[in-house]
């Protein structure tokens, strides 16, 4: 399945583009594996994901928990905690 | 009750934008509003760089405000936030609220404000004086807790 990846501040840094559209191996099921998934994809990726606890994720701009399944989204935002105001 | 978000790079007259909200009205008696602005932190930060989630960061906020104008029976409700570079004493952020009594002008305000913290997509990196590149702001746990209280 492809799906579009976005990343924003220090993730977007450290992978070192804003955006992807990556193919998910069957082995990504739900938040976690993916985030498993995507720190084996290289060095940038790896710093970025070093303490996955705390990153935050969207699917089809919604937050979701680590836990939850993936399903079929269009696009997934991975992000540090929010520091809008 | 009508609930009003806008997400923009250019700034904002918090007093143009009041007195929109109350124009030819009547029946309102009170307006509440919460204007954020960029600190220096000691003479250290020459700018904030605001960066956001186009399209996610104004629904979180119409949500966060949608939830404040059923809960506090506003009448309107306005919310601006900026992004891009913002120098410091330049304005962020301006949440307005417009109710026939003050309690609820005045919670709604804070209700959107402590939500907005924790929930809308933005993130603020510092550029700092000596053109040194700063880090990112970190979020903080008082901001949660200021949530909380709310649920």
């Amino acid at each position: 399945m492809a799906v579009k990846l976005l990343y924003f501040a220090w993730l977007r840094e450290r992978i070192g583009v804003p955006e992807e559209t990556v193919e998910l191996p069957e082995s990504v099921t739900d938040v976690t594996t993916l985030l498993d998934w995507l720190a084996t994809r290289g060095e940038g990726y790896a710093y970025a994901l070093e303490s996955p606890e705390i990153v935050r994720v969207a699917l089809d701009q919604q937050l979701v928990h680590q836990s939850a399944q993936i399903g079929e989204p269009r696009e997934i935002a991975l992000f540090p905690p929010m520091t809008g105001g | 009750m009508g609930v009003t978000v806008r997400v923009q790079e250019e700034d904002f007259d918090p007093q143009a934008e009041q007195d929109a909200l109350t124009a030819d009205r009547t029946d309102v008696g009170a307006v509440a509003t919460f204007t954020g602005l960029c600190r220096s932190e000691g003479e250290s930060l020459s700018a904030l760089e605001l960066e956001h989630y186009p399209g996610m960061a104004e629904s979180q906020i119409e949500a966060a405000a949608t939830r404040a104008a059923d809960r506090f029976t506003v009448d309107a409700l306005l919310v601006i936030h900026r992004y891009g570079k913002i120098a410091p004493g330049e304005r962020i952020v301006f949440v307005a609220a417009t109710s026939r009594h003050r309690d609820a002008a005045f919670d709604a305000c804070r209700y959107v404000m402590d939500y907005l913290k924790t929930d809308a997509p933005f993130w603020k990196k510092e550029h700092r004086v000596d053109g040194s590149e700063g880090g990112w702001v970190d979020a903080k746990d008082a901001d949660d807790a200021a949530k909380e209280r709310w649920e």
